[in-house]
């Protein structure tokens, strides 16, 4: 098979454009430069595919400079308007902030104050959908420009790889205006950090509480304080009537978070726990929930605690009646409450309550938990996070993104080892991982399927394409089975090519690379159009059939078929 | 006969001849499979229900007064009260969404086999459903899905459309050897540059020579598109107005129906839906649940009623990965629990009544005193199910289920 690749003077060639290139005879032996070649593969997994002139710079500067670069994000700025994504609020603001002013009861108690939604919350409905959407839709276009544009390339992958290990979906009730905050505050901060701190931030964190039920974990023995007839004297007739009807939301234990914390966070499913360990751990975890309102409240999340959080507002002097004319369309509805409304911690949204914490000793993984409240919390993450069985799991999962779907057992080994040496250091990790034999080996390189993220992702770089309008793109990854932030179950996405290779997927691509290859796509400015520099982002070497499909294909249509090609669906 | 199938037949005759000992040691199997020719005009529909569906509030145990003292909350009321479950039988009644599928218990054609699922004790939504879709619990090794393996064993009629899966991936359920057709829902704004002929063919040229995975893919790809898109008429397409959403699965029923009504070369068709993970305000007539069956009885009736006479020749099961624990927990909802039920309906099934056998509710007889036992293991509502219904032999279900043996007697779930 003669390869694009293997031209000697490719460089030159490209240069020159494409046409030339095809029309002279690419037949020659395989003098490809071997460092090209590294220089690609290395690129192709750091990132998220080339950028059109990127594989030459990166020659010329090394490959140890390149990954250097890439394992310290900070060293690299970032572009101002990239920067400038980061201010948006469904990623700048803190849990307790989107909650006040993007919440379901904010948006209520809005409508209702418009005159609207006493009788049927039709507007209400309509301002939450938007709302949500706004959430979702800042949240999907910081991450898809940041994924294309950001020369940070290996922590927008890593950001990736690590929320779709911590998965959330935004689809679960207030998740729906929690989860760029997530992203910013509990993934992408520790994407290149100590595996340690992610776990104890995205334990923490509302969106987390929240999609894995541990808000409402609660010792079994806890009695709830109901709401008093004092408290509820403080509000009018008309709040009254809506108090929640005295159901009682903390009545025991709930294990989701607890079981997934272990068979999906840190051990794996084999990583030799039992459901025993399962109940005790939840029993630990019993307590940390979400901030909670003032006056008896009972947190944010769920409809009584939210209608709680409603309370609160409307308490306040003139609450809402002030802001309620400042528009209604995602506008600030309400600046935020105080600190007297509010009871826990705001950055990253939870509240500890030392009152359906259960208070007795606790046995995990045959170790003591003495009952001592709260530090039993990070007492059980530093367990968890430092057991072999995380250092494997944790490093299998690295092994199969980086280099096979059935990564090589020596190369997880060699991973577990620096995983437990660096007490869960990532960037120590991922070098030991970028310096493996294993990830050189010549069986693994072009051999990873892309999923239809990365493929949507490197397409977007190799035509220097810039997001303006991220929704046709969120369709199409909706109708490939990957849609943005929308994994419902916490496993996250798979990565391998048994997951995302069949018929009507592939031919879904097809017509996708056919839009964007011929500037059609809506929301998207390409940048770069002409044929041959995309061919040169494309980290596998293009075969003759290739070659020689694109050189008959009309003008119009020979970067659509480079993208669709069969060599850019590998990486 | 067809080429292909004479040839397999043509290689089979062969080996019999050449192998010592073929005839005597298969001489049943043989007889079997002779007599039992695959039925390849009979339908296999699976319908999963992902995240462990709460088979208590589908199947309600009324007559059980500990039914609803372990359940205050979240129990379906009684027959005849308000918001209460549809009665099936002395014991039983159905959960009240589900009404749509009361003709079916009525004409006989719709059954539940109670107390079964996997025999494996896990409790991950994860590895049960793999289990669930390789068919082997506990092997974590074998690759490919059991509705493949049954592909497998049925007639090859050379199309691309052999097994039907609703959705944008391939499940486990179906990967293997075997290709299936992905039918993704179609969305709105669909881009469809790959119908024009002219797009099609320049793509073509890079693709047809391959004979890896991508090739294949490609080639069954636009194959199935085809005819996918040739036997879903324009009145259908309107109907919809091309916007299947998905997991909803009112919709998917029609046109799933109607593809295997009308494309006889379809013998298995996957659909799954997700969204059963109850563990807060699970609800009981109304809520989070029922919503969710509404849309599973409304897709099931009205799949049924688009296949038309095909319904006879159609066996539909609807599973789950595992159930949910028998009380309620604090939070208006159900953990992960063990046994469940196993829905049937076709027009060969032995309806109207329940199969398997009822472990009750009380703590003795619950699976480590929490929740339903399996007593039925799945594979064998596969088994004898398939196996009548495909006309398969025992032979080739062994080849599906490898390693497993029924122990007792065959349960008995169609008619004849």
């Amino acid at each position: 098979m003669s390869s694009f690749r293997s031209t000697p003077d490719r460089k030159r060639l490209l240069g020159a454009g494409l046409t030339l290139v095809l029309l002279a005879q690419v037949t020659l032996p395989g003098l490809a430069s071997e460092d090209e070649e590294k220089v690609a593969h290395v690129i192709s997994r750091l990132s998220f595919g080339a950028k059109p002139g990127e594989i030459e710079a990166v020659e010329k500067e090394g490959i140890e400079n390149y990954i250097r670069r890439q394992l310290h994000p900070d060293s690299q700025p970032l572009p101002a308007d990239l920067e400038k994504l980061g201010q948006l609020d469904a990623l700048a603001k803190d849990p307790v902030y989107l909650f006040l002013n993007y919440g379901k009861p904010a948006i209520k108690a809005l409508a209702k104050s418009n005159g609207q939604g006493d009788k049927d919350d039709k507007e209400a409905k309509k301002i939450i959908g938007e709302t949500y959407r706004r959430m979702y839709q800042e949240a999907a276009l910081a991450r898809v420009r940041r994924a294309v544009e950001s020369p940070r390339e290996l922590q927008e992958v890593m950001t990736d790889f690590w929320f779709n290990h911590f998965n959330i979906s935004q689809e679960k009730g207030l998740d729906h205006v929690w989860i760029g905050s997530y992203e910013e505050r509990a993934i992408r901060p520790y994407a290149l950090g100590r595996f340690r701190d992610m776990l104890g931030a995205t334990a923490h964190h509302a969106g987390m509480l929240f999609y894995l039920d541990n808000w409402q974990n609660t010792a079994a023995s806890y009695k709830e304080e109901r709401v008093t007839p004092a408290f509820a004297a403080r509000f009018n007739k008309d709040q009254e009537a809506k108090l929640p009807a005295r159901r009682n939301r903390f009545q025991g234990i709930n294990e989701n978070y607890a079981r997934e914390l272990m068979e999906l966070h840190t051990l794996g499913v084999d990583g030799g726990y039992s459901q025993k360990d399962v109940q005790e751990l939840a029993r630990v975890l019993t307590g940390l929930g979400l901030p909670k309102g003032a006056g008896g409240g009972r947190g944010l999340g769920g409809p009584s605690g939210q209608e709680q959080m409603m309370f609160t507002q409307n308490q306040g002097a003139g609450a809402g009646v002030g802001t309620r004319r400042r528009g209604i369309r995602g506008a600030i509805i309400r600046e935020y409450g105080g600190a007297e409304t509010i009871v826990g911690n705001r950055e990253l949204g939870y509240y500890f309550d030392p009152s359906r914490h259960d208070q007795g000793e606790k046995v995990l993984l045959g170790k003591v938990i003495k009952a001592e409240g709260e530090a039993e919390i990070e007492k059980v993450l530093d367990l968890l996070a430092r057991h072999p069985s995380t250092a494997r799991h944790i490093s299998f999962k690295l092994a199969q993104y980086f280099v096979a779907d059935k990564p090589p057992q020596t190369l997880v080994d060699k991973l577990s080892k620096s995983f437990s040496e660096s007490d869960g250091d990532i960037p120590t990790v991922l070098n030991t991982l970028f310096h493996a034999s294993e990830f050189y080996d010549k069986n693994y390189r072009g051999k990873k399927f892309k999923s239809p993220y990365r493929y949507v992702i490197s397409s977007l770089r190799a035509t220097d394409s810039r997001v303006e309008d991220v929704k046709p793109l969120l369709n199409f990854l909706k109708q490939t089975g990957q849609p943005l932030y929308q994994c419902l179950t916490p496993d996250g996405y798979k990565n391998t090519k048994e997951a995302w290779l069949n018929p009507d997927n592939l031919i879904n691509r097809l017509n996708y690379a056919t839009v964007l290859g011929t500037s059609r796509y809506p929301g998207i400015t390409t940048r770069v159009k002409d044929p041959s520099q995309v061919a040169d982002a494309c980290t596998t070497d293009l075969s003759a059939a290739t070659v020689s499909a694109v050189k008959q294909a009309p003008s119009q249509l020979k970067a659509a078929l480079v993208l669709g090609s069969p060599e850019f669906m590998m990486y | 006969m067809k080429r292909r199938e004479f040839l397999k037949a043509a290689g089979l005759a062969t080996l019999a001849g050449v192998l010592p000992g073929w005839d005597n040691s298969f001489g049943i199997s043989a007889f079997a499979l002779n007599e039992r020719k695959a039925q390849d005009d009979h339908k296999l529909v699976v319908v999963f229900l992902r995240g462990a569906l709460d088979g208590l509030s589908v199947l309600v145990p009324y007559d059980d007064a500990r039914y609803y003292s372990v359940r205050p909350k979240i129990a379906i009321p009684k027959p005849g009260q308000e918001g209460g479950a549809i009665k099936l039988d002395g014991s039983f009644a159905l959960h009240p969404n589900l009404a749509p599928l009361m003709p079916y218990w009525q004409n006989k054609t719709l059954s539940f086999v109670v107390n079964s699922g996997s025999p494996d004790p896990t409790r991950s939504h994860f590895d049960a459903q793999d289990y669930m879709e390789s068919g082997m619990p506990g092997n974590k090794v074998v690759s490919t899905g059991w509705l493949n393996r049954v592909l497998k064993e049925l007639p090859n009629n050379g199309s691309p459309v052999r097994a039907l899966n609703v959705g944008a991936t391939t499940p486990r359920i179906l990967q293997g050897p075997i290709a299936c057709a992905t039918y993704a829902p179609t969305a709105k704004n669909r881009m469809n540059a790959m119908e024009s002929p002219y797009i099609a063919r320049a793509f073509e040229k890079m693709y047809s020579g391959r004979t890896d995975d991508l090739g294949v893919a490609f080639a069954e790809g636009m194959e199935a598109r085809a005819t996918i898109n040739e036997k879903l008429s324009d009145q259908m397409t309107a109907a919809d107005q091309g916007a299947l959403q998905a997991n909803k699965f009112s919709g998917f029923g029609r046109q799933v129906g109607r593809l295997i009504k009308e494309e006889p070369k379809i013998q298995v068709a996957f659909v799954d839906l997700g969204g059963f993970d109850t563990h807060v305000n699970q609800g009981a007539s109304k809520g989070q649940l029922a919503n969710n069956l509404n849309v599973v009885g409304k897709g099931l009736s009205e799949l049924i009623s688009s296949l038309g006479n095909t319904y006879e020749k159609t066996l539909i099961m609807v599973m789950s990965e595992f159930g949910r624990t028998v009380k309620e927990n604090g939070n208006g909802g159900t953990d992960h629990g063990h046994g469940n039920f196993i829905w049937l309906l076709g027009g060969n099934v032995d309806g109207g009544k329940l199969h398997g056998n009822w472990s009750g509710l009380n703590d003795r007889a619950l699976y480590e005193g929490r929740d339903l036992p399996v007593l039925t293991d799945f594979r064998s509502v596969l088994t004898d199910g398939i196996s009548q219904h495909l006309g398969l032999s025992a032979k080739q279900t062994d080849a599906i289920f490898p390693g497993y043996s029924r122990k007792g007697a065959p349960l008995k779930v169609l008619k004849g």
